[in-house]
């Protein structure tokens, strides 16, 4: 066959025309086979076996032969001309079927003579027609069904099919196997029914029949099942694909949009990608995250999940945090030294813990937002480390608000990047420390009436019947120790279970 | 006392590239980077051809990541010490590691100075615990009450200073301001925190393992 100018169908296969070289006859033989991928010969058996079945070959060649359109291909052109028509069997056109394959065709076709011959000799003349009806029934029925089929179907059973058609070792025996059954529970059927015997022979027949029918299509049928499981599997991961990306568009892109406007400053880079890892870390690994398997579960659940009473002593402790926390202005500042702190930005206020940004249930939830929120206001690094858990209770809402005064001190007074936070829950208190290298000061040197360390920090632990203790020295950074009792059933029972 | 021989395994060539260039820039010349690999295989082939002192491992890859690199070698090359580098944080990644043989585990985010610091503990024989290591190496042998799962004392348990030196640890705490908080020396400090970490990679308590897989920390 010529490869240029081949025809094709609209999803891909050859399409069905008469080729000019290749040819015996009309060369409908030759454009079939390339049409369904098959070899030629295997074609031309099956016309001359159809042929058999009362001339059903002949007709359907016929039919082909007229409604099939011829195509002129590129190959040379010399030889036309050279022999009009020469005999039944051949038709040397331009490039026609190579002398071999010819005497094939040939010889295929004498074959089905002799066996016709053969067989009205020996009186079977009658019986040949015998599988043209089933044969007609199915193919119409099969035309109707791949009629109504939709593309993604048709292409499916294409592959399939040239599974089927060209098929490994294994598959041939079985192919084979399940032929043998079938014709061989039709001759039984047929000599059944001509010998008048009993429906024990037409029940072997049936079953033989089945058997062979079953053979041949359950482990066709078993690949389409497969083939629509991975189908739903791909669209499932296409899904997830598609989540992913969205997710990452909606934060890590618009981050990096933010960093390149912002490249000049460096803390406020540092903001960015800090407040950015956090997030995908939160959605990567977090307990409501991407990769967690309760995620589904969670998603619908969590917002109804907290109780209105934590959320009311949630949302009062940051207000009296803000009342009576730091007043802002650097000569009231609880800490004496430098005075190079961030001054306020906009999102530390009041206005800043709006609602829209959930409670967090328990003590580490709660560690890890306020880190992230000084982290976010003040441009440095904070590290929550927190050792077993406890559900949030208003006295540990007080050790997380004091806790969030510490560090903001750390980030505006000690004059370092990276503030260490560590919390637990052990043996019936809650603590957290806070941590830093920075500058240090003299605990003794502070007056009572600062009220950041006073108020904030000392008298909120106290008035939830906790401690608050303040370690630290000029050059040797600080550490403010912070503990509440927390009732032992309140404790979440992390390996208890 | 001949630099420390360090090599490089990541599959971003970029992290490597950053990571030597920071070592490089110290001008420490306790440490020398001698190769790298960008997966899991070139760094079993290279790292096996010719054993350098300490391996930068990353957890995360494609093949298995950074325990199919232990697996491989760590049987084999007792001599050879793997500190494991990571942004992931989740714990089941950390105390997989470790439990793979790594001595020590530090986030991607540490500076060149620790990492130099840390390369060359690890290579004297100590541990290197990050203060979140630390934190999940206390929560995965918390005292709660699962004395069933505590087969052998020896190992399920941690003694009170360890616990102690782990929770400094976990505050943020270096190895000599834990031993001047303590009233220690510094080589008890060490001597503590190897015993941590041996039991850690070495305890067959059925919590550890499972809290490392149910939990998902941030």
């Amino acid at each position: 066959m010529s490869s240029s100018e081949i025809l094709r169908t609209p999803d891909g296969m050859v399409a069905l025309v008469r080729p000019l070289d290749g040819r015996v006859l009309a060369g409908v033989a030759a454009g079939v086979a390339t049409h369904l991928r098959l070899p030629v010969g295997v074609v031309r058996v099956a016309f001359v076996v159809l042929s058999l079945m009362a001339g059903a070959g002949v007709v359907a060649y016929a039919l082909l032969w007229i409604f099939v359109p011829q195509v002129q291909s590129d190959g040379p052109v010399a030889g036309a001309g050279t022999g009009a028509v020469a005999g039944a069997a051949g038709a040397a056109l331009p490039r026609a079927a190579a002398p071999a394959e010819r005497r094939q065709a040939i010889g295929i076709a004498t074959l089905g003579v002799a066996i016709l011959i053969a067989a009205l000799a020996l009186g079977l003349g009658r019986y040949m027609g015998v599988l043209v009806a089933p044969l007609a029934v199915v193919a119409i029925g099969g035309a109707f069904i791949w009629r109504e089929a939709d593309e993604t179907r048709r292409e499916r059973w294409r592959r399939t099919a040239a599974g089927f058609a060209r098929p490994g070792r294994a598959a041939l025996w079985r192919i084979v196997g399940g032929i043998t059954l079938v014709i061989g529970g039709l001759a039984v059927f047929a000599v059944g029914q001509l010998d008048f015997a009993a429906a024990r022979s037409a029940l072997i027949a049936v079953l033989l029949t089945l058997v062979g029918v079953a053979v041949i299509t359950v482990p066709w049928l078993a690949r389409l099942v497969r083939d629509l499981g991975a189908e739903r599997r791909e669209r499932i991961r296409q899904r997830e694909r598609a989540e992913v990306a969205a997710h990452l568009h909606d934060s890590v892109l618009q981050t990096l949009a933010l960093i390149q406007r912002q490249s000049a400053d460096p803390r406020e880079v540092q903001r960015l990608a800090r407040s950015q890892e956090r997030e995908l870390r939160a959605w990567l690994y977090g307990p409501a995250g991407y990769a967690s398997e309760a995620r589904a579960a969670d998603g619908a659940g969590a917002a109804g999940g907290w109780t209105e009473a934590w959320t009311e002593a949630w949302v009062a402790a940051w207000v009296g945090g803000e009342s009576d926390g730091w007043p802002g202005g650097e000569s009231t500042d609880g800490l004496p030294g430098n005075d190079g702190g961030t001054p306020r930005t906009t999102s530390y206020s009041a206005g800043s813990q709006t609602p829209s940004q959930p409670c967090p249930q328990t003590l580490a939830a709660a560690l890890a937002q306020v880190s992230g929120e000084v982290e976010d206001a003040y441009a440095i690094t904070i590290e929550p480390v927190v050792v077993g858990d406890a559900p949030m209770t208003p006295h540990l809402a007080a050790l997380v608000a004091a806790a969030r005064e510490a560090m903001v001190n750390a980030a505006k007074h000690a004059g370092v990047q990276e503030v260490s936070v560590y919390g637990e829950v052990e043996s019936g208190a809650a603590s957290v420390f806070v941590r830093d290298r920075g500058s240090g000061f003299d605990p003794a040197a502070v007056s009572p009436d600062r009220r950041g360390l006073a108020e904030s920090i000392r008298g909120r632990m106290q008035r939830h019947g906790g401690t608050a203790q303040v370690r630290s020295s000029p050059g040797s950074g600080t550490e403010i120790v912070l503990s509440v009792p927390v009732s032992a059933d309140t404790v979440s029972a992390d390996a208890a279970d | 006392m001949s630099p420390c021989r360090v090599f490089l395994v990541d599959d971003h060539a970029l992290f490597r590239a950053g990571v030597k260039a920071e070592l490089a820039n110290l001008g420490d010349e306790r440490i020398e980077v001698v190769g790298e690999a960008g997966s899991v295989n070139e760094a079993i082939v290279r790292i096996g051809a010719d054993p350098p002192d300490v391996v930068l491992l990353d957890v995360h890859m494609p093949d298995g990541g950074g325990r199919a690199v232990l697996d491989q070698l760590h049987p084999t090359l007792p001599g050879v010490v793997f500190l494991a580098l990571s942004v992931s944080d989740a714990a089941e990644d950390v105390i997989n590691v470790i439990r793979g043989g790594a001595r020590g585990y530090v986030t991607k985010t540490i500076s060149g100075r620790e990492l130099a610091d840390a390369i060359v503990r690890v290579a004297a024989g100590d541990a290197v615990f990050s203060p979140r290591l630390a934190g999940f190496v206390l929560d995965a042998f918390s005292d709660k009450p699962s004395a069933a799962s505590v087969s052998d004392p020896e190992l399920d348990l941690l003694s009170p200073r360890e616990r102690e030196v782990l929770r400094l640890l976990a505050r943020g705490y270096t190895y000599k301001e834990i031993a001047a908080e303590l009233f220690i020396s510094v080589k008890t400090v060490e001597t503590h925190a190897s015993s941590v970490l041996r039991k850690t990679q070495m305890s067959n308590r059925h919590a550890l393992s499972r809290w490392a897989t149910e939990r998902r920390l941030v």
